[in-house]
């Protein structure tokens, strides 16, 4: 391999299959290491519990990228495919009584499941008929966590024990965050690094295939219906893990935290950082899971000047969610992926335009 | 031309030159009230160049849409030959097949209005022509290191293949939408190859292509079909190409076959002189 003024000149097939090629990419992610490594060590407890919030939402937004940016099928279930990792996951370990990692393999293989019966539609619609087939999925799954008081046993909500893997339990308020961010960024780290697998392999490419042309695809012997259920099994595995560890961290399931809402915000997060990115995923993911802090930060800093920020917040947050959806659409539909991508370009080429 | 010994054959099947390797027999086809094709039967050759030609909505894009799949005739059938390594022979009704099926039996085609996949690389691209000679299984494909990458590595030294027997060594890394229509048509070609087809399906490739484009595109055929030994069916309007290059001809009119031999028997047909130029033409085609 050489990297010249020219380019990346690849001298054999392995080198080429690496996702990274230049030392400036292993150098950026060594630093990208490093941070992760000496974060839990700097930030208070309350900052730690945003970026587990973060890592949670990398692997749902990484899950439903793989379906809506790599395959083409636009989802709205998102909310319900987390919400069936999330109960059956409670519901396995402390009812059932299975080992944690038991529980969660359980939530994420019953979640593809459940994702592929959705997904049936899928092979007879498209584009926005698929996106109102997907709602319907996530109000029907929405209605039976409300209405099946088997689930909840009537209380309306399902506790679950502190997690705890091979005899290693969570510890309390002290470190209880600090412990949660290592698993969490060991599951999120697999998450993106098996996605990013996926799509320099065969399966990934017939994704594609299907995303951008249907019928080409079928000419060339790319089985459509089933890629697509498959996408909708992979990517809701992934969104039911995202599921089943909401419930673990915050050990309580509720049917609040799976509204169409959580659908649409996920959706949120994938056009703003990229669609078809992994990497876009986790910049989307980090993007709008801070960004109702800093409105927050925002609103409290100048609520001596401009009190209604603070008084109407919860509509000034939907506000600015939705300024920024639209700017983006406007302005860079591709997402921070691209911003990031052009960035670079902007760097290497500099003092040249291009 | 070639210019070294490639060590894949492009060419998917063992049926020996000169058999039959496609029969259609009767096919009919009609869109509500629309008579697409008309109970026609021709066969083609293990071998050949053969084309099909016709005036527009002679119902060409239709007949090969059939063979591949997508659209399915009402009546007739169409039945490929194949062979195994063994020798042995094999027939397979396509009219109830599905369009990837049909693929999986080596039938590759390409598209009128080019059907790439217009985001991904040129060797994406023709790396997805591999599909159905890779094995995709979900949990190596994430773990990637072993038999994914493995995987990855061998189909690509034929796709290598591929793109130095078409000449897109230079665009191998550009997005295909990103690319110049004629060697679009090429890629779109090349993918077709990447099956290693025992039957190449090409929808008018040199469409909108200049003088220069069409005999790169002939050559290209004709390399495909002497040199790798793939048979090919071929859609075109240019009738010099279409009597250069190809071993046989059929005729379509209206949906109607009229005329179905070699390129002289077939120019000399009065009822293709009259379809093309007319009646009370005594002009030949010019070729």
């Amino acid at each position: 391999m050489a990297a010249t003024a020219t380019g990346i000149h690849h001298r054999t097939y392995v080198s080429e299959l690496r996702l990274r090629a230049t030392r400036s990419e292993y150098f950026r992610l060594g630093l990208l290491t490093v941070l992760l490594l000496v974060l839990p060590f700097v930030l208070d407890n309350y900052w730690l519990s945003q970026v587990n919030l973060i890592l949670i939402a990398v692997i749902g937004a990484v899950g439903l990228n793989i379906l809506v940016g790599y395959t083409g099928q636009i989802s709205l279930g998102q909310g319900g495919f987390m919400a069936v990792g999330a109960y059956s996951s409670a519901i396995f370990a402390d009812r059932i009584g299975l080992p944690t990692p038991l529980a969660i393999i359980g939530a994420v293989l019953l979640s593809a499941a459940v994702g592929t019966f959705f997904g049936l539609p899928g092979l007879r619609l498209k584009g926005l008929y698929l996106a109102i087939a997907t709602l319907a999925s996530q109000m029907i799954i929405e209605f039976v966590i409300r209405r099946w008081s088997w689930l909840t046993e009537g209380q309306g909500y399902v506790n679950v024990d502190r997690f705890e893997v091979f005899g290693f339990k969570v510890g309390a308020r002290a470190v209880f965050e600090q412990q949660w961010y290592w698993i969490l960024l060991i599951l999120a780290a697999l998450t993106v690094i098996s996605a990013r697998n996926l799509f320099r392999t065969g399966l990934g490419r017939s994704f594609m295939a299907v995303r951008d042309q249907d019928i080409a695809a079928e000419a060339i012997g790319v089985n459509v219906a089933r890629v697509k259920l498959t996408a909708f099994a992979i990517s809701s595995g992934f969104v039911g893990l995202a599921g089943a560890l909401t419930a673990h961290y915050s050990e309580v399931v509720s049917w609040e935290k799976f509204t169409l809402d959580v659908s649409i915000l996920y959706l949120a997060m994938i056009i703003v950082g990229g669609l078809g990115s992994i990497a876009g995923a986790v910049y989307g993911a980090i993007f709008m899971t801070l960004l109702p802090e800093v409105i927050r930060q925002v609103a409290n800093a100048m609520s001596s000047s401009l009190p209604f920020l603070t008084d109407q917040l919860p509509a000034v947050r939907n506000a600015t969610f939705g300024l920024v959806i639209i700017l983006f659409l406007i302005i860079e539909p591709r997402g921070l992926d691209r911003i990031w991508q052009r960035m670079k370009e902007y760097i290497r080429f500099w003092p040249f335009r291009y | 031309m070639l210019t070294r010994s490639y060590k894949h054959s492009l060419r998917g099947g063992h049926l020996p030159a000169g058999e039959a390797l496609l029969d259609i027999e009767e096919a009919t086809l009609r869109f509500g009230g629309v008579t697409a094709l008309s109970e026609v039967s021709f066969r083609v050759t293990e071998g050949d160049i053969h084309a099909v030609i016709g005036p527009n909505g002679a119902g060409k894009s239709s007949l090969l849409n059939c063979i591949s799949g997508l659209y399915h005739p009402q009546e007739g059938r169409i039945r490929l030959h194949t062979a195994d390594e063994a020798g042995s022979r094999h027939e397979h009704a396509l009219t109830s097949l599905a369009p990837h099926r049909i693929a999986r039996l080596g039938v590759a085609r390409s598209f009128q209005n080019i059907e790439l996949f217009h985001a991904m690389s040129v060797l994406d691209n023709l790396m997805l022509g591999r599909h159905i000679h890779m094995r995709h299984s979900v949990m190596q494909s994430m773990l990637w290191f072993g038999p994914a990458r493995r995987q990855e590595i061998a189909h690509r030294q034929l796709v290598e293949e591929v793109i130095d027997l078409l000449q897109l060594q230079a665009v191998r890394t550009k997005p295909v939408g990103s690319l110049a229509y004629g060697v679009q048509k090429r890629v779109e070609l090349g993918r077709a190859l990447c099956l290693q087809p025992s039957l190449l399906l090409l929808d008018e490739p040199m469409a909108g292509m200049n003088a220069e484009e069409k005999e790169d595109m002939a050559r290209y055929i004709l390399d495909v079909n002497e040199l790798a030994k793939v048979s090919v069916v071929l859609i075109e309007h240019d009738m010099n190409v279409v009597m250069d290059i190809s071993h046989r001809v059929s005729v379509l009119d209206f949906g109607v076959l009229i005329a179905d031999g070699t390129p002289a028997e077939v120019m000399a047909e009065p009822a293709v002189i009259e379809a093309y130029l007319g009646a009370e033409d005594e002009g030949a085609i010019h070729v």
